[in-house]
């Protein structure tokens, strides 16, 4: 590190993160495809994919090298620009959030202190919550952009089912904030540090029931897969891609999907904490810690697909707008009350 | 760096709302005024108050836009349908409106010193901003505010329930 300016420095790290962060994502990714079939077709007394390779370990690298090779496929009467345009959002928004989030917990390397995080903002958490609303629009183009019905259904559900369920995962996010007494996200998990007990999971038990349902919601998995429900709509608003357009759309769902495992470890399982007070959070151990609680969100994301059914539109509705949104509206009032106590 | 990037979304911001303007289909028009949104936020950004510059995003830009645009496409509004008649009266209005805005930013120009205390001098924190908020000057005027909201909120749900 020596014989560099700070601001080569400063330069070199960032880059370094984003490859990293984007690197790991991208594997991610492709990784969860596998996993998620392998572990549905056990769940389902299937086998799964395992021809390709040891135990179907090559079949993300085959998926990859055709969807690459496939036509691309465009409606007569779609709208070129906003067909064209639409995965280009939706990965850019995908690709945005992740860049406030810290991974794992700051450690001691070259004489300084780093912390896998791209950007620290003092609004963290609001400009997740900014970005994250954003990321309708590229499903709300792509649904309206193909001109066919299915899509724009598939559309249509998606704006109002994200919209819906946005108001209670934000809401879900300000007891934790009250408590913190801060946006940034390195602040929140620090206050969770310690026993399990301090966890937001427990201290912020309905705000956690919120979020969970919530982000479900948001990232339109099993049982709140209205938008792309296969039954009714084809495949929802990418009915009609294929090809790579198809491929981005699907990886723009799956990062959406680790964001919200990663937050959901970040504000309310305690972070790269353990969890049990004397071990180590620091370092090494902390990303183990980190990483065990990302994998096991996943997991239960897979798990829920393969075994709730999908719900019916006005029941989603009715349940996001009387249920979820009173619960986590009386949630901010108690936690207040008592933060507001706590202070005299 | 700062004032290239002010132009940059200043100009974007500019041609946006132009376009907001001159489209005839209502769902570019939206999608234009998303990005004069988005761009009106990266200069608040610029001017180092982030925490407003993510409430334009998360109110506009990721609720009332969404909303616009989930209207239209669910009336599935092709082109914009014109009434003949009343063109030029509405014509006429506009122009005087552009009038009135234009001295009004060219009186705030005018009087605009070159490297005056600028934006840099306030604290734009989101502690501050939340301070001056609840301060004895504002507090009235933000309980009003939200009072107002609620009754919106009641007439949206007294008119939406008439129709059922």
């Amino acid at each position: 590190m020596e014989g560099l300016t700070e601001l080569q420095v400063e330069l070199l790290a960032a880059t370094v993160k984003v490859l990293l962060v984007v690197g790991v994502l991208l594997g991610l990714f492709s990784g969860m495809t596998y996993v998620e079939r392998r572990l549905l077709a056990f769940m389902q007394f299937r086998l799964g994919p395992n021809r390709t390779g040891p135990l179907g370990l090559l079949q993300p690298v085959a998926d990859g090298i055709k969807l690459f090779f496939k036509e691309e496929l465009m409606p007569a009467a779609a709208n070129r620009l906003a067909f064209l345009g639409a995965p280009v959002v939706a990965i850019a928004t995908a690709f945005m959030a992740v860049a406030v989030i810290p991974y794992g917990p700051p450690f001691e390397a070259f004489g300084r202190r780093w912390q896998i995080q791209i950007a620290d903002l003092d609004v963290g958490l609001l400009f997740l919550f900014a970005i994250s609303s954003l990321g309708v629009y590229g499903i709300v183009m792509a649904g309206w952009a193909a001109n066919n019905k299915w899509s724009l259904l598939g559309g249509l559900r998606s704006a109002a089912q994200m919209f819906s369920y946005e108001l209670s995962l934000g809401l879900s996010f300000v007891g934790v904030i009250l408590l913190a007494g801060s946006f940034r996200i390195a602040d929140i998990v620090d206050r969770q540090a310690g026993g399990f007990w301090n966890w937001n999971a427990i201290v912020q038990f309905p705000a956690f029931l919120v979020y969970s349902i919530a982000a479900c919601a948001e990232v339109s998995r099993t049982p709140f897969d209205l938008p792309e429900g296969e039954s009714e709509l084809v495949a929802g608003f990418h009915t009609e891609y294929s090809s790579m357009r198809f491929a981005l759309l699907q990886m723009a769902e799956y990062v959406n999907m680790i964001t919200v495992a990663v937050l959901a470890t970040n504000l309310f399982l305690g972070g790269w904490h353990p969890g049990v007070p004397g071990l180590p959070a620091e370092g090494i151990p902390g990303f183990v810690w980190f990483s065990a609680k990302v994998g096991l969100i996943l997991f239960v994301f897979i798990w829920l697909r393969g075994t709730l059914p999908r719900f019916r539109y006005d029941q989603l509705m009715s349940f996001g707008w009387k249920v979820l949104i009173p619960l986590a509206v009386l949630n901010i009032l108690a936690t207040a009350a008592v933060v507001a106590l706590a202070r005299r | 760096m700062d004032a290239v990037l002010f132009y940059v979304f200043a100009v974007l911001a500019v041609v946006n709302a132009v376009l907001v303007v001159a489209q005839r289909n209502p769902v570019y028009s939206a999608f234009c005024l998303i990005a004069v949104l988005c761009c009106l936020s990266a200069i608040y950004g610029l001017l180092g108050s982030p925490f407003i510059a993510t409430l334009q995003i998360v109110v506009y830009a990721g609720a009332i836009m969404v909303l616009f645009l989930f209207v239209l496409m669910l009336l599935n509004v092709k082109r914009e349908e014109r009434s003949p008649g009343d063109g030029v009266r509405l014509k006429a209005a506009g122009f005087l409106l552009c009038a009135v805005l234009v001295a009004q930013a060219g009186a705030v120009l005018l009087r605009a010193r070159p490297g005056g205390t600028g934006a840099a001098a306030y604290d734009a924190s989101t502690r501050r901003m939340a301070e001056i908020l609840f301060s004895p000057y504002f507090l009235y005027a933000f309980e009003a505010t939200s009072v107002l909201i609620l009754s919106a909120i009641v007439g949206a749900v007294v008119l939406a329930k008439k129709e059922l």
